[in-house]
């Protein structure tokens, strides 16, 4: 008799532990240089109105890093909202809806605001 | 199946309310409040860049919410948010990459510091906001 209970009742680790962890500081460490700019530029871009926040979002250099900030934000909520709730939601079907949904809507978060700026980006000028 | 439509039968941490509250555990739950309140924000702030790209009508809708007194306060929270959970989790990496900080002083000092950091560097922002 080898195999451990853990195992048998299907409670051991996930195995993948480590890999999140290195993921949330990885894009943590991205934010910690994309959230400063990203402050900073977007009271300029909400001051200056329509035509100005077009303007300033049709730069390449802040369309560039308008997307890099939206991907390692992101990212970083997905991993931390998942988390939060694997630590608080207890029942098994509303925790993987939950998950699932998570998920989904960091996706679409993230497919709508990118194609946004590409079209801004696009468009401009033309 | 263990575990499948029920609560796992895991042991439980101490609960809340036999904690005496102290700087570090306030830090750590706001890191966690906060997140979570940024997680809401990124589809405002979302928003706000879709619409940008829709056209002038729907950011002129967007742009009267945030000039709204409710979205103003609502700015201003997130911004205290990102500020806390920035400074919060700066240490975070500080504490995981070097090591350093986990001197109980200097980690309560330390939390002291990141909420001081939020509220102050948020008032200072938008008063710089206002005036420029």
């Amino acid at each position: 008799m080898t195999t451990s209970t853990k195992i048998v009742r299907g409670l051991g680790s996930a195995g993948s532990g480590t890999l999140h962890h290195i993921r949330q500081r990885v894009t943590a460490l991205a934010l910690l240089f994309l959230v400063p700019w990203f402050m900073y530029s977007i009271i300029h871009a909400c001051k200056a109105g329509y035509e100005g926040a077009l303007e300033w979002a049709a730069q390449p250099v802040n369309a560039i890093l308008l997307i890099l900030t939206l991907s390692a934000a992101l990212y970083h909520m997905r991993l931390g909202i998942q988390v939060v709730i694997e630590d608080y939601i207890a029942k098994s079907g509303s925790r993987q809806a939950l998950l699932i949904l998570n998920t989904f809507a960091v996706f679409a978060l993230g497919v709508a605001t990118i194609l946004s700026v590409l079209k801004i980006w696009f468009t401009a000028g033309a | 199946m263990a575990g499948q439509g029920q609560a796992d039968n895991r042991p439980l941490s101490p609960h809340l309310q036999v904690w005496k509250w102290h700087w570090t555990m306030a830090g750590s739950i706001f890191h966690r409040v906060s997140g979570v309140g940024l997680y809401g924000g990124a589809f405002l702030i979302g928003a706000w860049l879709i619409a940008l790209a829709t056209g002038p009508e729907a950011y002129a809708l967007v742009e009267a919410i945030a000039f709204s007194l409710p979205g103003q306060i609502l700015l201003f929270l997130w911004s205290m948010a990102v500020l806390y959970h920035f400074a919060n989790g700066l240490r975070h990496l500080i504490w995981d990459g070097p090591m350093v900080g986990f001197n109980p002083g200097l980690a309560s000092l330390w939390s002291m510091f990141n909420f001081a950091f939020a509220i102050i560097g948020a008032a200072v922002i938008w008063s710089l906001a206002s005036f420029y």
